[in-house]
């Protein structure tokens, strides 16, 4: 069941996002950077986590839940060591995605050459 | 007379309604990889005994080792012409911006050239995740709300 929901979910944002590429000027780089402030703007209400749990593994897909997960662990740091917290939490989430997107790109360019 | 009759065959030979194919095909490539993301997530559940937010992570590290991968083997570029969002919007296209654009600029050599370009496109997002994670954080932290 939470294969269909995943499915659903997933294919709808991407939809959405193909909708208002091809009908704005908006490029890719401009729809993702909006997306992730509206996964950062739903989860300031904890909305994202109760779609985490109904969706499943189809909510941590799209790029929604980089905002997501970044004021996750903001302010869930911020519990525990006040205002600062938010600076200290930010990447505590997210830290996974980016160092391994860092290293896989940095060693396959160190690997592949470029085809052109 | 000639421009009407030329604007005709235009019209004929255009792709019909190319947005609703777009959307279509963006609707299913998205779909198919959050249920690919669902999937590995229950499999690692069930192979591994871990726990559904160790199994996440691990699963994100899959799919953007694979995104990467097929980047840097070069058929991922024409996969996203055809498909465009459903591959852009998953974790697939920050990964892949990453990579393409650190394996572009690697004949600048490895300080100005992979150093700096790196995140060249992936940049942006980081950029206004945080800045939107700070500021949203902020108004919720001095409401006094807490997670």
């Amino acid at each position: 069941m939470l294969l269909i929901k995943s499915f659903l979910f997933c294919g709808i944002v991407c939809m959405i996002a193909q909708i208002i590429l091809d009908n704005t000027k908006l490029t890719p780089g401009h729809i993702t950077s909006i997306f992730v402030v509206f996964g950062a703007f739903l989860d300031s209400f904890s909305f994202y986590d109760k779609i985490i749990k109904t969706v499943g593994g189809g909510a941590l897909l799209p790029i929604t839940s980089f905002g997501h997960s970044l004021i996750h662990g903001a302010l869930a740091k911020a519990n525990n060591y006040g205002i600062m917290g938010i600076l200290m939490g930010m990447f505590d989430l997210t830290a996974t995605g980016i160092t391994s997107a860092i290293i896989f790109a940095f060693v396959f360019t160190l690997i592949f050459k470029p085809k052109n | 007379m000639k421009q009407q009759k030329y604007e005709l065959i235009a019209k004929e030979h255009q792709a019909k309604n190319p947005k609703l194919k777009n959307a279509t095909i963006a609707f299913l490539i998205g779909g198919l990889i959050g249920m690919l993301g669902e999937g590995l997530i229950e499999l690692l559940c069930n192979i591994f005994h871990i726990s559904r937010n160790n199994a996440g992570t691990i699963m994100i590290v899959i799919v953007i080792f694979l995104a990467s991968l097929s980047t840097a083997l070069g058929f991922f570029d024409k996969l996203v012409t055809k498909c465009k969002c459903g591959l852009l919007i998953p974790i697939t296209g920050f990964a892949h911006s990453m990579t393409s654009a650190a394996l572009d600029y690697k004949k600048e050599g490895p300080i100005y050239g992979i150093g700096s370009n790196i995140f060249k496109l992936a940049g942006s997002v980081i950029l206004y995740g945080i800045v939107a994670a700070w500021f949203f954080g902020m108004i919720r932290y001095l409401l006094g709300g807490r997670i």
